[in-house]
């Protein structure tokens, strides 16, 4: 789950991480009041899960109450790159003598937390890698040992930060590895870090992701959820316990197991064809999964056909048959179907779908046959 | 022969009284594994069917002398058993459980490598096959037969396709391992693919991957240093868009790395045969061994 700017500002201040006091606000007089408080010249921040908001105008300065309460209106219910702004943060505005970068980030291939710190911050770090890797001093912490002093240091020293904030940069790099582990966080990024002309160092932004495995530990952090912001087919798919991603296309796609699913997907692309969705039923589906799943790939009304592609090894296609025949029977698709089953009791399967006759379902013995058969029909 | 499971295997299962701990230790013992134990806190000295129930590794160890263990406990339950398997001095330890918050395999896996003594294959993975040997997992065995293609891979269901598309081509296997589909897996394609490279009855070796994190490109280097039999490879996930899971906590494009047309190249690149749907993976397969028999 990836948390809101000012989510992780408050996560962050939990652990001792210093940042900018602000409120958070939905509407114009909020943020106009919450400006007023904080006093002026104050910044009006765009909340919303995605970079660039800089350079899209959703964050700006305000001087005076009027202005605050223009860039409010100008912000809430703006467009940044799809998502639209229902959230602001207000915070006074920071001076700013140096912009730095830091992160903690779970590194897949080292198996280790990765801990980044480099001088060139407010700019795209993943730029700064490839034109300068020299610019981001990195290090791996041993998960058993923990993040030490002389870590801190150490990349304080060899990012080369201004003498004077060695210890601060390094203490809250400290602070940053606390709440990587201890709200099971899988990035941490502060970008800018900032050093003020007082040579204070704080956290500017705040970037967290948290490992949505671990949130029954944090029942704080999985109220921070907002299902109103999901898409509808998404939320709808989450709360019957389906894994489902939509996508942009027209064919309606349903197996089991992520694998397939994702490989599904490649082979109907490849037919020429363009998935609306990825959607695994999971391993040992009954009947009542699969008539769920078919009406949250219907409720997309972009579907023109839809493609069950399953092989049977704990799913058993007698059940996948089962709910394809019960989903018919509740809400009467008007979209054809192609059925691939194959594996565990894939003989009964085809033999209830035969004797069910249902209107506009084709069966197909193989994935390549079923991806262009669904093809054609979408076209 | 066969890697990581065959008729030596002593099998412990973490979870056995649970629903489906139950019935993948009945199947896996039907199959032919010795299923020697189980554990669940609370409940030694019960049996499943004839299998022995245990309070601690520990006692299952000491009781039976099982070498290799299987973890079905629920997620927030499984870091603390494969690290009470690896303590109990357990060789091998197969972890079925989806779901375990990242930053405990995270404590597992270093406690495991640290220590140096066990192998741990997932978690979140459907477990090893050794046809006419052992079946330690989920597997569904009835598909394959014994034979010389050895088959890692990221992805459970996946590997059914794969594997069904190399049986119906009349070859079998040595050994299925999946490695599951997790970000922080014990053991990465090139610990097994070692493994296959020793194993005389493996042959060919066919690797399925999947995008996210760079396993699939590692393992690309690693072959191209020492790998002399020929390996198939398999990539999920051209399709899927950057920032999205597709179902497996590992599988997702993050920036412009990871993605499925990388880890085709950078394997090409090595000289590995890429197929592009699971059928060509087969028929690649087939004709190379066919060429070789």
């Amino acid at each position: 789950m990836d948390l809101l700017e000012y989510q992780g500002k408050q996560v962050f201040a939990r652990h001792g991480v210093p940042v900018p006091s602000g409120r958070h606000a939905q509407t114009v007089d909020e943020a106009a009041a919450a400006a007023d408080d904080i006093g002026y010249p104050s910044v009006i921040k765009a909340q919303v899960q995605i970079g660039g908001r800089g350079k899209a105008g959703g964050i700006k300065v305000a001087g005076d109450h009027g202005e605050a309460r223009e860039h409010a209106q100008a912000i809430l219910g703006m467009d940044i790159r799809g998502l639209t702004v229902h959230e602001l943060w207000v915070e006074g505005a920071s001076q700013i003598a140096s912009e730095y970068y830091a992160s903690v980030v779970f590194d897949r291939s080292a198996k280790a937390p990765l801990v980044m710190l480099s001088t060139k911050g407010g700019m795209d770090i993943e730029e700064v890698a490839e034109t300068d890797p020299g610019a981001i001093a990195r290090l791996h912490v041993d998960p058993l040992l923990g993040f030490q002093e002389f870590h801190g240091r150490r990349l304080a020293f060899e990012a080369a930060v201004d003498a004077d904030v060695v210890r601060p940069v390094g203490a809250m790099l400290a602070s940053l590895y606390e709440v990587f582990v201890a709200e099971e966080a899988t990035l941490v990024e502060v970008n800018p870090l900032i050093v003020t002309p007082q040579r204070e160092v704080r956290a500017l932004d705040a970037k967290v992701t948290l490992d949505d495995n671990a949130l029954f530990r944090h029942p704080e952090n999985a109220e921070l959820r907002d299902p109103s912001r999901e898409d509808p087919q998404e939320r709808m798919a989450k709360e019957r316990s389906l894994t489902y991603v939509k996508l942009d296309g027209n064919i309606g796609i349903l197996g089991n197991g992520a694998g397939l699913v994702m490989s599904t997907l490649d082979v109907v692309a490849q037919a020429g064809g363009s998935p609306a969705n990825f959607l695994d039923a999971g391993g040992g589906s009954k009947a009542e999964a699969i008539t769920s799943a078919v009406e949250v790939i219907l409720s997309n009304p972009n579907v023109r056909a839809v493609l069950f592609n399953i092989f049977g090894g704990i799913t058993r296609c007698d059940e996948v048959a089962r709910g394809l025949i019960e989903a018919f029977d509740q809400i009467n698709p008007t979209v054809p179907f192609v059925v691939r089953l194959d594996g565990t009791n894939d003989v009964d399967g085809r033999q209830l779908l035969a004797e069910a006759d249902l209107p506009n379902v084709f069966t197909e013995s193989t994935m390549d046959g079923a991806a262009q058969k669904v093809v054609k029909l979408a076209a | 022969m066969s890697i990581l499971v065959d008729s030596n295997t002593k099998l412990v299962v973490s979870g056995i009284t649970g629903r489906e701990g139950t019935f993948h230790s009945l199947r896996n013992r039907d199959y032919g594994t010795q299923v020697v134990g189980g554990v669940t806190p609370g409940k030694g000295g019960q049996d499943v069917e004839g299998i022995p129930v245990y309070d601690t590794f520990h006692a299952a160890v000491a009781e039976t002398g099982a070498n290799t263990a299987m973890i079905f406990v629920p997620p927030r339950f499984a870091a603390d058993s494969i690290l009470e398997a690896e303590d109990a001095g357990i060789d091998l330890i197969v972890a079925i459980t989806e779901g375990i918050p990242a930053h405990d395999e995270l404590r597992a896996f270093n406690v495991i490598k640290k220590n140096g003594r066990a192998r741990l294959i997932g978690p979140n993975c459907p477990g090893i096959l050794s046809p006419g040997k052992a079946n330690v997992g989920i597997i569904p065995a009835a598909f394959f037969k014994e034979g010389n293609v050895g088959v890692v891979s990221r992805s459970g269901t996946l590997t059914y396709q794969i594997g069904n598309v190399i049986a119906q081509e009349g070859f079998g296997n040595s050994t299925i391992v999946g490695i599951g589909g997790d970000p922080v897996p014990g053991s990465d394609f090139i610990d097994i693919v070692a493994l296959f490279q020793e194993d005389p009855e493996t042959e060919l070796i066919v690797m399925c991957g999947e995008i996210g994190g760079d396993a699939e490109e590692r393992a690309a280097e690693f072959i191209a240093s020492g790998v002399t039999k020929p390996v198939v490879a398999y990539i999920a996930g051209f399709t899927a868009p950057p920032g999205k899971t597709m179902g497996h906590a590992g599988a997702i494009v993050s920036g412009s790395r990871g993605t499925a047309k990388a880890k085709a190249e950078a394997l090409e690149s090595k000289g590995v045969r890429v197929g592009r749907t699971p059928t060509e993976v087969a028929e690649l397969a087939a004709s190379l061994l066919a060429a070789a028999a």
